[in-house]
């Protein structure tokens, strides 16, 4: 029978060792599509669909100058009568018989979806910490209702409430917009960001704002001077949890916006290249598009069991 | 003197608590609850959102007869709940068994929980787009491995009506383990050394101290992750828009990307909007119910 007993001083270090051995190869498995993806955004083309899968390859940064370009093909004689190429990238593609005819919507899908979930998380944070300090500090009729009110928004299918959104919207000129789009993330992020908010003001002692008081400190002093500033941690793990929700969103994205103000999610499945998706562009998008969050959540690995249950569980 | 001086000075507690939260309800109000309101009342109606011009009618309880009664929308059902019963059995198990070998206190524990737990934190859709490369049959990494312990030859895992349900199962279960496992741990760490203790010196014997000491404790959290997650995936869209779009033909068709299909392809937004009624009620339902017998077992 496997040792599932917690005491540490009980358990054998032969089923710590195995223990151990088993985590190691889940990680190891676990981690083996994102890295394939990373490893894919350095291949050719060509190295991207050869089989079987190469697992050692000369890396190319082919991937990466054909997210960031739009690019097209030219008959051989034509390309001989071009002046040499100025920089790498150009001379890369050309060795592919094309010429870049211009930048790509890459970055500026990237850049909406940085200000789009800057706007919301700012916005939800901003709100979500005024709403929690009063949750948590003031007598408010129907508390709980109120409370499980704001949860319960969280679970409307998004698909659901698309539509009439999107006829909101249209009335109000807020399609497609950076604007609209803020609006609605924040509203979305606000149920996530009150809970989470509530329960880390719930741990500042009361005592801290009332000795202020009696300092002479209005409430509204105390909460920007006392409280803020105490829930920092707080506050920044909550924003980093609204911001990565943001940056993820794909279902308002993909519906709501188009040309204008449409985000890095619903753009990066429509990279195609020669005949099929560019699979290097595709991983050179996923990649550039997945960094921040990686690093957001080394960041935030004491509180992510707090994050990912709007503070049910805390550790 | 004072008291005057007090209210000069600032607003009264009571007025500061409506004016804090004010802006948060009122946003909800009109982002959340009148979208919802006007989706209840389109539901009534023959609308469709592509036509401006055209009349709309009143026409009763007719789009909810007619999709209760429609045999289409029972198969959306059944993908749905085939597609959230199995990702929860497996990741029930697979994230408490995870928990439980993770709570040995091993060296390099909190690094490795921390990778294990990459997966669930990235962009659904996107993770969408690269398992399709994974998954491709003739280059898709997926199927080489595959090959490498048995030769099945070429497989489709997202273009066979037989495999795609699980090709989508698979990968959510990639995403998602980690967060029941993170939650089983949480549940873990709470028991308190004393009761191995006293089992201990009752002469438990380990597999009795695990089914009356750790199930027991865990069991409340591990409820709690499948609440999310069974909540999360009756509502799923992203993730299998982009894997397999609900292909093919419709053997991955789960009710939102069916609406998706409904409201924004077809443009019915009359019918869509009584679906949307429809699966937001049966959410509102298993929810509240799952809450109850929780809280039950939870008292016990």
């Amino acid at each position: 029978m496997m040792d599932t007993s917690r005491s540490p001083s009980e358990a054998s270090g032969f089923s710590r060792k195995l223990a151990a051995t088993i985590i190691i190869v889940y990680m190891v498995v676990t981690l083996i599509p994102i890295s394939w993806m990373v490893a894919t955004s350095f291949k050719s083309v060509d190295s991207a669909i050869s089989y079987p899968p190469e697992v050692f390859f000369e890396p190319s940064l082919e991937g990466y100058v054909n997210l960031f370009t739009n690019r097209s093909r030219q008959p051989k004689d034509y390309l001989d009568s071009l002046p040499p190429p100025d920089t790498w990238y150009e001379e890369l593609v050309r060795s592919r018989e094309m010429v870049i005819t211009g930048p790509s919507k890459f970055l500026p899908r990237y850049s909406n979806s940085l200000i789009i979930g800057f706007g919301a998380t700012f916005f939800s944070v901003f709100l979500g910490s005024l709403a929690a300090y009063a949750l948590s500090r003031f007598k408010v009729p129907l508390k709980d209702d109120l409370l499980f009110f704001i949860l319960s928004t969280r679970m409307f299918p998004p698909i659901a409430v698309a539509v009439p959104i999107f006829i909101m919207y249209r009335k109000l000129g807020l399609g497609d917009t950076h604007v609209g789009m803020i609006i609605l993330y924040t509203v979305v992020n606000l149920s996530l960001s009150v809970w989470l908010l509530k329960g880390f003001m719930d741990e500042i002692p009361r005592e801290y704002e009332e000795a202020a008081m009696i300092d002479g400190y209005s409430r509204m002093q105390a909460f920007f001077k006392v409280v803020l500033p105490q829930a920092t941690t707080g506050i920044a793990a909550t924003a980093i949890f609204c911001m990565i929700f943001s940056w993820n969103e794909y279902a308002f994205a993909v519906l709501l916006t188009q040309f204008n103000a449409q985000t890095a999610p619903p753009f990066i499945p429509t990279i195609i290249g020669e005949g099929g998706l560019d699979w290097p562009a595709i991983g050179a998008g996923t990649t550039l598009f997945l960094i921040p969050v990686m690093i957001f959540t080394v960041v935030l690995r004491k509180h992510l069991l707090r994050g990912i249950t709007f503070g049910a569980v805390r550790k | 003197m004072k008291s005057v001086a007090k209210k000069f000075k600032g607003l009264s507690d009571k007025a500061i608590a409506w004016i804090f939260i004010a802006p948060t309800l009122i946003l909800l109000l009109a982002i959340n609850i009148y979208p919802l309101i006007y989706a209840i009342r389109m539901s009534f109606t023959n609308f469709y959102a592509n036509k401006i011009g055209r009349e709309v009618k009143f026409v009763g309880l007719k789009n909810y007869k007619k999709i209760l009664g429609k045999e289409e929308i029972w198969e959306k059902m059944q993908i749905t709940a085939h597609f959230v019963c199995w990702t929860l059995v497996i990741q029930a198990l697979i994230g408490l068994g995870l928990a439980l070998l993770l709570n040995k206190k091993f060296k390099g524990n909190e690094l490795l929980t921390t990778l294990i737990v990459l997966p669930m934190m990235l962009s659904p859709a996107v993770v969408g787009v690269f398992w399709t490369y994974l998954y491709n049959p003739q280059v898709g990494l997926f199927n080489y491995v595959v090959n490498f312990f048995y030769d099945f030859g070429i497989f489709d895992m997202i273009g066979s009506s037989t495999l795609a349900p699980w090709s989508i199962v698979i990968v959510d279960t990639w995403m998602w383990t980690p967060f029941t496992m993170l939650i089983c741990l949480a549940g873990l760490r709470s028991i308190p050394n004393y009761l191995y203790e006293a089992a201990e010196v009752d002469r438990a014997s380990k597999w009795q101290q695990f089914i009356h000491i750790t199930l027991p404790s865990v069991l409340p959290f591990l409820l709690l992750a499948l609440l999310f997650r069974g909540i999360e995936n009756f509502k799923m869209f992203d993730l299998v828009a982009e894997l397999t779009s609900g292909g093919p033909g419709s053997a991955t068709e789960l009710a939102s990307i069916n609406l998706k299909r409904e409201a924004f392809e077809k443009w019915k937004t009359g019918y869509s909007s009584a679906f949307a009624v429809i699966l937001f009620v049966t959410i509102f339902g298993f929810g509240n119910v799952y809450v109850k017998v929780m809280n039950k077992i939870k008292d016990r």
